[in-house]
C-alpha cells in the first residue's frame, strides 16, 4: 500500500488524476498523521472533515468525467493567519481566540478552488511576529529535528511560518501556505531542511491575511521540493481587485518553466553577507551552493549590497510601525476578545483589552511602532528608515547590472533550541539578517536545502531574484536541489 | 535618544495597552536596547533621497463610484463580543 506522507503534491496530484488511488484515501491517511502528531503542536485546529469533503469533491469530479484543479486532491496546511470562513481564525493570539470568519481569504480561496484540501490550521509566532514560533499564545511548535548527539532538547521550527515548517518536515502534509514579513518563510523552510518561496511583492493577495506589516507582508508556499512549490504557488497568486497593492498580471506557468539549465545565468555572491565570524558550517554551505551553480553552467560573479547592514535596524523601525497601526483595531469592540474591568469607560476598555489579548512580543513592537511614528520622532525614525529602504532597493537594483540572481545563506546558523533565544529580543532579531534585505526590497527570494550543520540539522541556501523573476529563482533552486543530495530526515520520535 | 519610565507610560497609552509598574520598569530596558541598535541608522547619508513608498511600481487603480458590497450586517455582527440587538456594544461614553 502507497505511503501517502511520502507523497509530494506533483505525486498526489498526478495519481489522483490517473487513478491510482482515490483523493479521499489521501485525506484519510494524512487526516490520521497529523492527529497523531500532537506532541509537535503544529496544528491550532484541526480540521479532517474539510480535507476529506474537498477529496471527495474530487473524486467525484474525476468519476464524472470533469476536468481537475491545479492541485486537485492535495491536502495541505493553511498558516492561521489567513482567514477561512467558518473556521477559527487566531494569528496564533489570545486577542482573537474565538474568531470565526464570514469570509475567505483570496489565497485560501484560491487553493480550494484548485482543488485543494484543508487539513487544518497551523500554528505561528503570534501575528508573525517571532523567528521561533515561541510568541504563540498556543503553545511552542516543536521542530521534528533532533540534535545528532542524543539529546532530546527541543528545537525551534523557525518563525513565524513554524507549524507549517515543523508539519511539512514530519510529513503531516505535503505542502502548507506561509507568509513572509522578514523571513517567515525562509528561515523556518531552512530550519528543517524544506523549500519555501516568498514571491515578488504583489503576486499573492493581501486579501483576508491577518495583517502584520502590509508594506512587506506576502504570502507563498512551503514543501518538500522546488516542483511543488512552483505548483502550490501557481494556485495561491493572481491579481486580486480586493488588495489595492495587488499586481495585475498574469500568473506565469512556473512548473511548466522549471530548467535546472543555468547557461548564462550570473550569480552575485554579496560580499557584505560573509559577516564577521560567520559559521562554519554555513561558510561550507554557502561555498557548496557556488560549485552546484556553477556545475549547473551558471557564472559566478562578486557583488557588492553596501547597505546590508542596515537593512535590520531599519525594518526594526518600518514592521513595528506598520503594526502598531494594523493592530489598532484590536479594540474589544468588533471581533474578538472583550476585556472590560468593572466600572470601565470605553479607553480602560481598549487598553485592558489589548494588554490581555496580546503577547509580549506583539506589545513590544506596537510600543516601538507607536513611538517611532509619535511627534518629534517621525522623521528621526520612520521617514529616515524608509530613506535607507530606498537605498537598500537600489543596491539590489545596481547589483543586476552585473548578475541574474544571488545566493547567500537562508539563516547565520542551524535551529536553536527553544528558549536559547529568548532573553534579549535583539539576539532573536539577528536571525533575520540574510531574510530581511529582500523582504524591505520586495524580490522574490526562495530557500532550499543546502546541507547540514555538524550537529546533523538542516541549513538553508537562499536565492534572490529580480522583481518578478520567480521563474529564474526556481530554477536556481532546482539545480541546487538536483545536486545537494539532501536526503536527510527527521527520526520519527513523536 | 532614549527613553525614561514617564516616556514608556506615555507610549503605552498612547498605544491603549495596560502596562503595570513592573511591566513599565523591564520596557524602559527593552526599548533603549532596541533604539540604540537602530539608531545606527542615523549613519547613512541619505541626502537627496526619497523615502520608499511602494518597493514594486505599482499604480493606485481607481473603480467605479458604484456600491459593490455591504447589506451583510448580520455577518459584520457575528464576531461582536458584546452585540446589542444590531449593534455594537460599549460601555457609556458620555456621563
Amino acid at each position: 500500500m502507497t505511503d501517502f506522507s511520502r507523497l509530494g503534491v506533483a505525486a498526489i496530484r498526478d495519481g489522483v488524476a490517473k487513478g491510482e488511488f482515490k483523493a479521499v484515501e489521501v485525506a484519510e491517511a494524512l487526516n490520521a498523521r497529523v492527529s497523531a502528531a500532537k506532541a509537535l503542536n503544529a496544528f491550532i485546529v484541526e480540521t479532517p472533515e474539510k480535507a476529506i469533503e474537498a477529496a471527495q469533491a474530487v473524486d467525484a469530479d474525476r468519476a464524472a468525467g470533469k476536468p481537475l484543479g491545479k492541485i486537485a486532491g492535495v491536502p495541505i496546511g493553511m498558516k492561521d493567519l489567513f482567514c477561512t470562513e467558518g473556521v477559527q481564525t487566531t494569528a496564533a493570539s489570545h486577542i482573537l481566540e474565538g474568531f470565526v470568519p464570514t469570509y475567505e481569504s483570496t489565497v485560501s480561496a484560491n487553493l480550494w478552488k484548485a482543488g485543494a484540501g484543508m487539513l487544518g490550521k497551523l500554528n505561528l509566532d503570534q501575528f508573525a511576529m517571532g523567528s521561533s514560533n515561541e510568541t504563540s499564545y498556543f503553545g511552542n511548535v516543536i521542530s521534528p529535528w533532533r540534535r545528532n548527539d542524543g539529546s532530546t532538547a527541543a528545537l525551534a521550527p523557525g518563525g513565524s511560518s513554524g507549524g507549517s515548517s515543523s508539519a511539512i518536515a514530519a510529513r503531516l502534509c505535503p505542502a502548507a501556505t506561509g507568509t513572509d514579513t522578514g523571513g517567515s518563510i525562509r528561515q523556518p523552510a531552512a530550519f528543517v531542511g524544506i523549500s519555501g518561496i516568498k514571491p515578488t511583492y504583489g503576486r499573492c493577495s493581501r486579501w483576508g491575511v491577518v495583517a502584520f506589516a502590509s508594506s512587506l507582508d506576502q504570502a507563498g508556499p512551503m514543501a518538500r521540493d522546488v516542483r511543488d512549490c512552483a505548483i502550490m504557488l501557481e494556485a495561491m497568486a493572481g491579481f486580486d481587485p480586493k488588495d489595492s497593492t495587488s499586481l495585475d498580471l498574469p500568473v506565469p506557468a512556473w512548473e511548466a518553466g522549471l530548467n535546472s539549465d543555468l547557461k548564462g545565468k550570473r550569480i552575485g555572491i554579496p560580499k557584505e553577507y560573509r559577516l564577521d565570524g560567520i559559521d562554519e558550517d554555513i561558510a561550507k554551505m554557502w561555498d557548496n551552493g557556488i560549485a552546484w551553480l556553477k556545475d549547473a553552467g551558471a557564472e559566478i560573479v562578486d557583488i557588492s549590497l553596501p547597505h546590508t547592514k542596515y537593512a535590520l535596524p531599519a525594518y526594526y523601525i518600518i514592521a513595528p510601525a506598520e503594526a502598531s497601526s494594523n493592530l489598532a483595531r484590536y479594540d474589544g469592540v468588533r471581533f474578538g476578545l472583550r476585556d472590560l474591568p468593572d466600572g470601565a469607560g470605553l479607553q480602560d476598555m481598549y487598553a485592558a483589552t489589548r494588554a490581555a489579548g496580546f503577547g509580549e512580543e506583539v506589545r513590544r513592537r506596537i510600543m516601538i511602532g507607536t513611538y517611532v511614528l509619535s511627534a518629534g520622532f517621525y522623521d528621526a525614525y520612520y521617514t529616515q528608515a524608509q530613506k535607507v529602504r530606498a537605498l537598500i532597493a537600489r543596491d539590489f537594483e545596481n547589483a543586476w547590472a552585473s548578475c541574474d540572481l544571488i545566493l547567500a545563506p537562508t539563516a547565520p546558523s542551524a535551529a536553536f533550541g527553544l528558549g536559547e533565544k529568548n532573553a534579549d529580543p535583539l539576539s532573536m532579531y539577528l536571525n533575520d539578517v540574510f531574510a530581511v534585505p529582500a523582504s524591505l526590497a520586495g524580490l522574490p527570494a526562495m530557500s532550499v536545502p543546502g546541507g547540514l550543520s555538524k550537529e546533523g540539522l538542516p541549513l538553508g541556501l537562499q536565492i534572490i531574484g529580480k522583481a518578478l523573476d520567480e521563474q529564474a529563482v526556481l530554477n536556481a533552486g532546482l539545480a541546487i536541489e538536483q545536486r545537494s543530495g539532501f536526503t536527510a530526515e527527521a527520526g520519527e520520535w513523536w | 535618544m532614549s527613553v525614561d519610565k514617564d516616556t514608556v507610560n506615555k507610549i503605552a497609552r498612547l498605544s491603549r495597552v495596560a502596562i503595570s509598574d513592573a511591566e513599565a520598569d523591564k520596557m524602559v530596558g527593552e526599548l533603549n536596547g532596541i533604539l540604540a541598535w537602530v539608531e545606527q541608522l542615523g549613519e547613512v547619508d541619505v541626502t537627496g533621497i526619497e523615502p520608499m513608498t511602494a518597493v514594486i511600481p505599482n499604480k493606485l487603480r481607481l473603480r467605479e463610484d458604484v456600491v459593490t458590497d455591504g447589506d451583510v450586517r448580520d455577518k459584520v455582527l457575528a464576531n461582536a463580543p458584546a452585540k446589542e440587538g444590531s449593534f455594537f456594544g460599549v460601555p457609556k461614553v458620555i456621563e
